[in-house]
């Protein structure tokens, strides 16, 4: 079996690097990007199993080998389901920004509140 | 046989007990006598045979197919231990009728805990498999957990209760790995095969038993563990009279005493269980010397008398078992005749202090006689169990007399064991005085006289403890038929009368001792004043429970900063730590090649090159980009280059959908861009930065080679050869629309339920966008902690700046409050 194309290899390694990139931000809106930017990662990451570029899989009677439909099934699956996810996130920042007036995700307070304890609080 | 169903008896009336107390009260507890009551009945019915040699058995099938089964063994020593654990525990529970009053706090549970706590113990004595046994055990560590926390709004009683609870299930655990290495190299869990054929050729033994001693030690309040007895007595006392002297303590001794048979001779064995037993026989006596409070008093003499016990089960020899069923008995029926004595004194009077307790015994006679002799058996007195007991304990290791021990180790036990019986019998003077004299220095309280029917469980008990001393030969079948597997020089019976032995000699000696020190007590207790405080494992029992706090609260702080960068960062550093690291060094060493040679194709077609570069070209400009709608263009350029490669690599339909959801996407995110700022804020450009930069790039790198190797090492057609006659089937020609429309149908289903909760969820989202609604949501409180937080935030970013004044909070704290009060005329 052939491995992919390296230039292919590569361009999806950007692609991963970006979208955590994106995603450790504090803006909400570029960690939704970040998400967009993963999903295109993963869906091409699918395309990576069919090796050989082919002739798309439509069974018009023509000779010739045509590529594997099942990664193109699962990957247009994904890519309706990135979409649903991505709105809904939007929705989301949309939904903070108007509580808080910015798209930052604040630090958790319980969490700082846990690491300002100098003595254990009462065990009992 | 019955007794699985005795067991299921207890865990119904348990169920049963919360409604019944609300419904009867106190009376209730009657009805919670009943299980232990059965159980009783039941060994007593059966104990004729047993102690013919012949163990009343059951199993009950668990899970049949992999061979588990619950396997109940009931032989002498369990005999013994269900007479005190049931006995003992149905007078208890008649007792408690009386104790309680019907308006106490949690009354319900208590009686519905004390009950499946006396079904645990009595699988704890009668099971004959080493890991029911340690459930069981647990069972009991746990409901005693409830028991002692009974009054819960007290602090000091949760944390008796804790203390109980992680000295005792902590060194359980220890327990468990000593059980499964027992189980392992014996071959069985099953207790009775493993003590008839002792696997004493492993050299994992040793090691074994010293961890189940250390669970049984720990149970049982050994030195320098037995600091969470005396802290348990916060329970109530009947409470503490059942698991604290007659039944739950007595676990250890019992676990010791069942394994002695086959393991006594095995190394450390009879040196931990000499050592520690000695040791804590002096140490408990000495420290009850020194209690004003009667229950204390008897806590310790508990801890002094388990110490003994420990000594006798685990010594090995033939006299020492007899004299274990001995002393096991007579400490369970003189001990909790005196607990429930002091919870007479205590519910009547309202004190249990030696120091204000006067004239008791004029008053409460029957109580005071029934006390008297309990505490004579337990000094060791004639006519009484105690004494007969005791007598075979000292003969035990009279040397000469102690089978295989060497005698200067006999010799030095049995001057601890004399040594502990003086302070015993000092302590048990004190107890009937400090309870029952007349002190010229104390003033009488006033008191209703108990009645008869609340003084009978200590009266009986008391005269169980004159019965079957005056009748040793009662008690002597159970003794011998223990003590059978022991090998005897010559037969020894407990007796009143032995003739003129050494044992009676040193007895004489002991009460001799015994009553001088009682006499001078003022000397005693000067001297206890002038010595100073031991060493206490308690101490240590702080320590740990303050260093595992301690802990638990540096990792925390050190792992939960609050920041999701931070979060997600740890995930991907770990990524690269486990499984990157692991790649790395495969690809290092040769193990996994790169493709390489005729498998490396740089592109398919040199188009490829050119989607690939705006690709590339547009992620990077996402990333970089702080200008929200120029972020948002590039991204939308970057969903149609992926649509190119898509076309490039042969899926139109692919393609022609990511085309429509971009345009879509794009859409939606102009609607929400409109609204919120021009840029993202900026962060400086800094170490950290640059380090989440390389940890980004090295992640995403990682994904791609492997996905790059992984691809390449495929082995197996792809399974979607088969598809294309399928497909005729379904007279369709396309192959991608017909996986997702015939054979993954369900699947899409699901991608349109979910499509469609999404497209819900989002316009509730968005619709609801009352902006008052919204403000109104965060209180006033929060803002406060927000701005608090973020005060102490910069305080700590500036160290030395000290803390922010309260008035200058944050402008953003106030924000919102200012402009809800704009919006709201």
């Amino acid at each position: 079996m052939n491995a992919p194309g390296f230039l292919l290899v590569v361009t999806v390694a950007v692609l991963y690097s970006s979208g955590f990139y994106l995603l450790l931000q504090r803006s909400l809106m570029r960690v939704v990007f970040g998400i967009l930017i993963l999903g295109h990662a993963a869906n091409l990451s699918l395309m990576l199993t069919d090796t050989a570029i082919t002739l798309p899989p439509l069974l018009t009677g023509q000779d010739g080998q045509i590529s594997d439909p099942l990664p193109q099934a699962m990957a247009l699956t994904a890519i309706v389901i990135t979409f649903g996810v991505t709105t809904f996130l939007l929705a989301l920042a949309y939904r903070v920004w108007l509580g808080d007036d910015n798209d930052e995700v604040p630090a958790d307070l319980e969490d700082r509140r846990i690491g300002r304890l100098t003595e254990p609080e009462d065990s009992s | 046989m019955l007794l699985p169903l005795v067991l299921a008896l207890h865990a119904a009336v348990a169920v049963l007990l919360p409604p019944l107390v609300r419904l009867l009260g106190a009376r209730a507890f009657l009805v919670a006598a009943l299980p232990p009551a059965v159980s009783a009945v039941w060994v007593l019915v059966q104990s004729p045979s047993i102690v013919s040699g012949a163990p009343a058995v059951s199993s009950v099938a668990w899970v049949p197919a992999l061979g588990i089964t619950f396997d109940f063994r009931v032989d002498a020593l369990s005999l013994a231990m269900v007479l005190l654990v049931s006995g003992v525990g149905a007078a208890i529970f008649c007792y408690s009728a009386g104790y309680f009053h019907a308006g106490e706090r949690g009354l319900g549970r208590l009686a519905a805990v004390l009950v499946l706590f006396s079904g645990a113990m009595l699988g704890v004595v009668t099971t004959d498999n080493l890991f029911a046994l340690y459930v069981f055990w647990e069972l009991t560590s746990v409901t005693s957990f409830l028991l002692v926390g009974h009054d819960d709004r007290k602090e000091h009683a949760r944390r008796a209760a804790t203390q109980a609870l992680v000295t005792t299930a902590g060194f359980g655990l220890l327990m468990l790995i000593g059980f499964v290495l027992l189980g392992a190299i014996g071959g069985t869990y099953r207790i009775s095969e493993l003590v008839a054929d002792p696997p004493v050729d492993s050299p994992w033994l040793p090691l074994a038993l010293v961890l189940v001693l250390a669970g049984a030690f720990a149970k049982s309040a050994q030195a320098p563990l037995h600091f969470w007895l005396p802290g348990a007595m916060v329970a109530p006392t009947p409470v503490s009279a059942y698991l604290h002297a007659a039944a739950m303590v007595k676990g250890g001794v019992y676990l010791v005493a069942r394994l002695a048979p086959g393991f006594a001779d095995v190394d450390p064995w009879r040196a931990l269980v000499l050592g520690f037993g000695v040791a804590t026989m002096i140490v408990g006596g000495w420290r009850a010397l020194r209690q004003d409070d009667l229950k204390l008093l008897l806590a310790y003499g508990t801890v002094s008398q388990l110490g003994f016990l420990i000594v006798l089960g685990g010594a090995g020899t033939h006299v020492a078992a007899i004299a274990l069923i001995g002393v096991l008995l007579g400490h369970g029926f003189f001990k909790s005749t005196l607990f429930l004595t002091v919870g007479v004194i205590d519910h009547q009077t309202g004190t249990r202090s030696i120091s204000g307790l006067s004239g008791i015994g004029r008053r409460m006679p029957v109580l005071a006689v029934a006390a008297t002799l309990a505490a004579a058996s337990m000094a060791g007195l004639p006519p009484l169990l105690g004494f007969v007991g005791k007598e075979a304990g000292l003969e035990a290791f009279v040397p000469g007399h102690a089978g295989d021990l060497p005698p200067a180790v006999a010799l030095a036990v049995l001057a601890g064991l004399v040594v502990g019986s003086v302070l015993t019998f000092a302590y048990s003077a004190r107890f009937v005085w400090g309870a029952f004299a007349d002190k010229a220095t104390v003033s009488e309280r006033r008191f209703k006289r108990p009645s008869p029917a609340f003084t009978a469980a200590p009266v009986a008990l008391g005269a169980l403890s004159l019965a079957l001393g005056l009748l040793p030969f009662a008690v002597d079948p159970v003794a011998q038929s223990y003590a059978a597997p022991f090998p005897a020089e010559k037969p020894y019976h407990l007796a009143l009368w032995h003739g003129f032995t050494p044992a009676l000699g040193l007895t004489v000696l002991v009460v001799a001792a015994g009553a001088a020190m009682f006499l001078r007590r003022r000397s005693v207790a000067r001297l206890q004043n002038a010595m100073p405080r031991w060493p206490d494992a308690e101490v240590g029992y702080h320590l740990f429970v303050h260093a595992v706090y301690g802990t638990a609260l540096s990792v925390t702080r050190r792992t939960q900063s609050g920041s999701l960068p931070v979060y997600l960062g740890i995930i991907l550093a770990t990524l690269l730590a486990l499984p990157g690291v692991r790649l790395a060094a495969a690809l290092v060493s040769g193990e996994t090649p790169l493709p390489g040679g005729a498998d490396f194709r740089f592109w398919d077609s040199p188009l490829e090159a050119v989607v690939a570069v705006i690709v590339v070209v547009t992620a990077v400009g996402t990333v970089r980009e702080h200008r929200r709608f120029a972020a948002l263009i590039l991204i939308s350029a970057l969903g149609f280059g992926i649509a190119g490669l898509f076309v490039l690599h042969g899926a139109p339909d692919l393609a022609l959908t990511l085309v429509l959801v971009e345009t879509l996407t794009t859409i939606i995110l102009v609607f929400v861009l409109r609204r919120l700022p021009a840029t993202f804020s900026v962060r400086p450009n800094g170490w950290a930065k640059r380090m989440t930069v390389l940890l980004c790039s090295a992640a995403g790198t990682f994904i791609a080679v492997s996905l790059w190797l992984m691809t390449a090492a495929r082995t197996e057609e792809p399974i979607s050869t088969g598809f294309t006659d399928l497909a005729e089937e379904t007279g369709g020609r396309n192959l991608v629309n017909i996986i997702l429309a015939d054979f993954r149908a369900l699947d899409t289903f699901g991608e349109i339920v979910v499509l469609a909760t999404a497209a819900v969820a989002v316009a509730s989202l968005v619709l609801l966008n009352r902006r008052d609604r919204v403000v109104d949501e965060p209180t006033e409180e929060d803002a406060e902690e927000e701005a608090e937080a973020e005060a102490e935030g910069a305080a700590a970013a500036a160290p030395g700046a000290g803390p922010a004044p309260a008035g200058g909070a944050p402008a953003d704290g106030a924000a919102p409050t200012d402009t809800r009060g704009g919006e709201r005329p």
